[in-house]
């Protein structure tokens, strides 16, 4: 008969246990969880890659909906057990669920510490525990006002990291002289702080909290020392607390957390407690490893394994702040019996320090560089005697034994049972033997079926060079979505091969590339040519055919098979003349409908298609060119008025964006680019959600990049700051020519920014002035070819058959 | 019901890898040209949204349609792919460079 397992919490402890009960006694159990949030079971290490904006929700779900289906458990989301009886053998949800149990598994994780100061119920003061929290934070970032983090512990920095990754200014507050102290040196600290502190995130030390100050909303924080930091948003992260409530009320013994022997049992055998509530040996846990490590153990249990028990592991902290590397393992206290061996290299600033005791590796604090975390880590483990290696110990794998300077050498290096994976608490042996014995050839399935990086994912690079040291050539790094069901290759692959290769047509590129359909599909074909618009302007002739039907018809096609026509408004101004022109065309042609778009343009809708060469003609003769609103390209750049007219206008905001648009129409992008320029900050364009936007100031012009107000809403990242109105529009081609050259096909330029990084496109077009430069003049040759008004051809009788019926077949004809 | 096979132009009107109308008293038609110089034509009306199948892009034997991308067999006139629903398809003859299509009842009726 099957027994009922009942589990209190859906956090990532229950959820790996459950898989190793499914593993290994299936079918033994029914199994009911209580989730008092309302969703499946996510990895909640990657919720900084969230706050960050470098993942999203959906990308770190572990189990989703139909996992649960699948293996007949029942999850109540958003209930939250509020008693459990003992004696009955029940639990009770808040939304008035009872379930009996035969074992129950609490995992009720921790709650984040709330320091009781003046003011800390206020709106505006959050914590940083599960999604809630984030989609919170990401809310109130697109103020992209003030935050002040307490707390400069792991969370604390995250949270601090990913507010100012979007858009806000942070300041961190932190009690103890240096940053992360429980898990970093002095030395290392100061290291991190000064990176910290050159991305822009102010951190103040030895600062004591005083108050929470506002009027039931936050308006800044006040420290015991006096000093007033102005902020709408505060973040408590001042550390977690096993929450144990709910078993304390079901009279369970509790110490800091819910005490539990080595096997997990509670003081009541049926009841069994893990993850951050549980008390295990004196301990309580807040890294995964020891986690996973505590479903292993309960889960073994569950299954009847009594000879199971959990063994008390180091597990090294990483801080995930991309760009910055931080490794912490073990004991890193001076000591009179301790000696350590320290490398410094302040230009790169790297910090290196290892504890030795006994000649043996007790602790690791690595800064900058942490590639050999894992080698020590091992040596630590293994107690190794290192006076061998002693005087090159400290360079790593790589330099014992005088081996060459190999990036793959220090993984090839390590034994077998090397972590790889901390959090899984996997090893190079269990991932190479897996690749052989299953075939695997991308790094998905190495995390399908290893569980090796799916976690925190700071070991991937590891795990790459494992399947690459394991596979050789077989290994393709980036096993990417491959362009459509034509070929096996992706965006990136097929862009970086027109170039190698000099593919010029698009008959060439698949024959070349080994394309599996004859002429490629809708989804390809456009791809393509622009692909190889953008890598041969002055050689590849345009491919027509594979051209949307907007582009063909340079307007946008309709529902009911009409189109609409948007003549280009240079900068949104327009004339007497103008209006007057339109008003005639509207008149002639019988044009249904006109309407004034968002790009600050007037948009002719419902005109026929065999009538747009005749319309365009007409608008031709008042000087009208094609709007090409219908364009993978340049739209629309909206201005405000700025110094012509505004009493608030800096700079001329109207001529700039006039200027911008007569320098970059025509030119095809890989997918469509909105642009604004707003004379101040009170930014009347709304310049901050565009492609490309530009604000400008009394000393010059901030020039911003990645906005999006569509399917995603996103305010701009700040490229730079120019002086003048030449430097604006050399920074603003260039980033446009790095997009165009880089960005896949139908690919916004938000997201080539996430995909390619903020920094590396800053480094390149506004450290890099000769690399900006290049680009700036690749657009210009560019251009040549490209500012052709495809209206006026038209009108003057190009693709005529494209506006023509072939035949008309009449009645009388027909009957002949 | 007889058909009638009625002149619509030559090959050349069509470019490769694309289509023209033909205006009929039995409603639009849609005359394709392929990669490898085959003819087909169908009704100028996607199944899904009613669509002008004639604007979508050309590839191997079928067209997508250009208002959501619903690819359509030149051949049968079915949706292939998940999706369902078809297309009338009409005859065609080349004879040399010239082009036929068969129009049928609704010509019978109006003359």
């Amino acid at each position: 008969m099957t027994e009922k397992l009942v589990i209190i919490g859906n956090g990532m402890a229950p959820g790996r246990m459950l898989e190793h009960l499914l593993e290994i006694a299936p079918g033994r159990y029914q199994v009911t969880i209580f989730n008092a949030e309302p969703r499946v079971n996510y990895d909640r290490i990657m919720l900084s890659p969230v706050l960050s904006g470098e993942k999203d929700y959906e990308q770190i779900i572990i189990h989703g909906d139909g996992w649960y289906v699948r293996n007949g458990i029942t999850l109540y989301k958003g209930h939250k057990i509020e008693a459990i009886d003992r004696v009955a053998r029940t639990v009770t949800s808040s939304e008035g669920v009872t379930e009996s149990y035969d074992k129950l598994v609490i995992a009720t994780g921790s709650n984040p510490i709330i320091i009781p100061v003046p003011g800390h119920d206020f709106a505006g003061v959050l914590t940083y525990r599960d999604l809630d929290d984030v989609n919170a934070m990401l809310l109130a970032a697109q103020s992209r006002a003030k935050a002040v983090v307490i707390g400069g512990g792991l969370l604390g920095l995250e949270a601090a990291a990913g507010l100012q990754a979007q858009g806000m200014d942070v300041t961190v507050v932190h009690l103890m002289p240096t940053l992360m102290e429980r898990q970093l040196d002095p030395a290392a600290g100061y290291l991190l702080q000064k990176a910290l502190e050159e991305r822009g995130i102010k951190v103040l030390t030895k600062a004591n909290t005083k108050a929470i100050l506002g009027n039931g909303k936050v308006e800044g924080v006040e420290l015991a020392d006096g000093t007033i930091i102005p902020a709408t948003l505060v973040i408590m992260a001042a550390g977690i607390r096993p929450n144990a409530a709910l078993a304390k009320e079901a009279g369970l013994t509790i110490g800091r957390g819910i005490v539990v022997d080595h096997a997990m049992r509670t003081s009541d055998p049926d009841i069994l407690a893990l993850g951050e509530c549980a008390e295990v040996g004196g301990h309580v846990y807040g890294l995964v490893a020891p986690l996973y490590e505590m479903a292993r153990t309960a889960a073994a249990h569950l299954a009847g394994d009594e000879a199971a028990r959990f063994v008390h592991i180091d597990t090294p902290t990483k801080l995930k702040v991309t760009g910055i590397d931080v490794y912490s393992l073990g004991d890193f206290a001076d000591g009179d019996d301790r000696e350590e061996i320290v490398l410094r290299d302040a230009a790169a600033g790297v910090y290196k320090r290892l504890i030795l005791k006994d000649n043996r590796i007790i602790g690791t604090v690595l800064f900058g560089e942490v590639a050999d975390g894992a080698w020590f880590n091992d040596l630590k483990k293994k107690s190794a005697n290192i006076s061998e290696m002693r005087d090159t110990l400290i360079f790593g794998p790589a330099f014992q034994g005088g081996g060459a300077l190999d990036p793959g050498a220090a993984v090839a290096a390590l034994p077998d049972d090397a972590e790889i994976c901390g959090c899984n608490g996997i090893c190079k042996g269990k991932i190479t033997g897996t690749i052989k014995a299953k075939g695997l050839t991308t790094l998905d399935e190495v995390r399908a079926h290893t569980k090796a990086s799916a976690s925190c994912g700071t070991c991937t690079g590891l795990v790459e060079q494992l399947m690459e040291l394991t596979l050789g050539d077989a290994f393709n790094r980036t096993a990417v979505q491959p362009m459509c069901a034509c070929t096996t290759l992706g965006h990136d692959d097929v862009r970086r091969l027109i170039v190698a290769k000099s593919l010029k047509t698009v008959p060439a590129v698949m024959q070349e590339l080994e394309w599996k359909t004859s002429c490629g599909c809708a989804k390809c074909r456009p791809a393509l040519n622009y692909y190889l618009v953008c890598d041969w302007p002055d050689e590849y002739a345009d491919d027509y055919q594979s051209r949307f039907i907007n582009e063909r018809a340079h307007a946008n096609i309709q529902k009911d098979g009409t189109f609409s026509v948007v003549p280009r408004m240079w900068g949104g101004v327009t004339s007497a003349n103008e209006l007057r022109a339109i008003a005639d065309v509207v008149d002639k042609f019988a044009i249904p409908t006109v309407k004034v778009t968002g790009g600050q343009r007037i948009d002719m809708l419902g005109v026929r298609k065999e009538d747009l060469p005749a319309v365009w003609a007409d608008l031709g003769k008042a000087g009208f060119v094609s709007g090409h609103a219908y364009a993978k390209g340049l739209r629309t750049v909206k201005t405000c008025v700025g110094t012509d007219w505004c009493r608030f206008g800096t700079q001329d905001s109207t001529g700039l964006g006039i200027r911008i648009e007569k320098f970059m129409w025509g030119s095809w992008t890989p997918a469509k680019v909105k642009m604004a320029v707003s004379g101040c900050p009170r930014n009347c364009a709304e310049a901050t959600c565009k492609d490309v936007g530009v604000i400008c100031v009394d000393s010059g012009y901030e020039v911003h990049f990645a906005g999006a107000a569509g399917l995603d809403i996103k305010g701009t990242e700040i490229l730079g700051q120019v002086k003048t109105e030449d430097e604006a529009l050399e920074h603003i081609v260039a980033v446009v020519q790095m997009y165009r050259e880089q960005g896949r096909y139908l690919e916004r330029i938000y997201k080539w920014a996430r995909r390619v990084g903020l920094d590396e496109i800053r480094r390149q077009i506004v450290q890099d002035g000769e690399k900006r430069r290049a680009y700036f003049d690749r657009f210009v040759f560019s251009q040549k070819f490209a500012q052709v008004d495809p209206w006026s051809e038209r009108a003057s009788g190009k693709d005529k058959h494209e506006f023509r019926p072939m035949a008309t077949v009449g009645f009388a004809e027909a009957a002949e | 019901m007889t058909m009638k096979w009625i002149e619509i132009g030559t090959l050349g009107d069509i470019p490769v890898r694309g289509a023209r109308c033909v205006n009929t008293p039995e409603g639009k038609i849609a005359v394709f040209r392929t990669a490898e110089g085959q003819v087909f034509a169908i009704e100028d009306h996607c199944p899904h949204k009613g669509g002008p199948l004639s604007q979508g892009i050309v590839h191997g034997t079928a067209v997508t349609c250009p208002l959501h991308n619903w690819v359509i067999s030149l051949e049968t006139g079915k949706a292939l792919g998940a999706d369902e629903g078809s297309v009338r398809t009409v005859p065609v003859r080349v004879e040399g460079e010239s082009l036929f299509i068969a129009l049928g009842t609704t010509v019978e009726k109006a003359a």
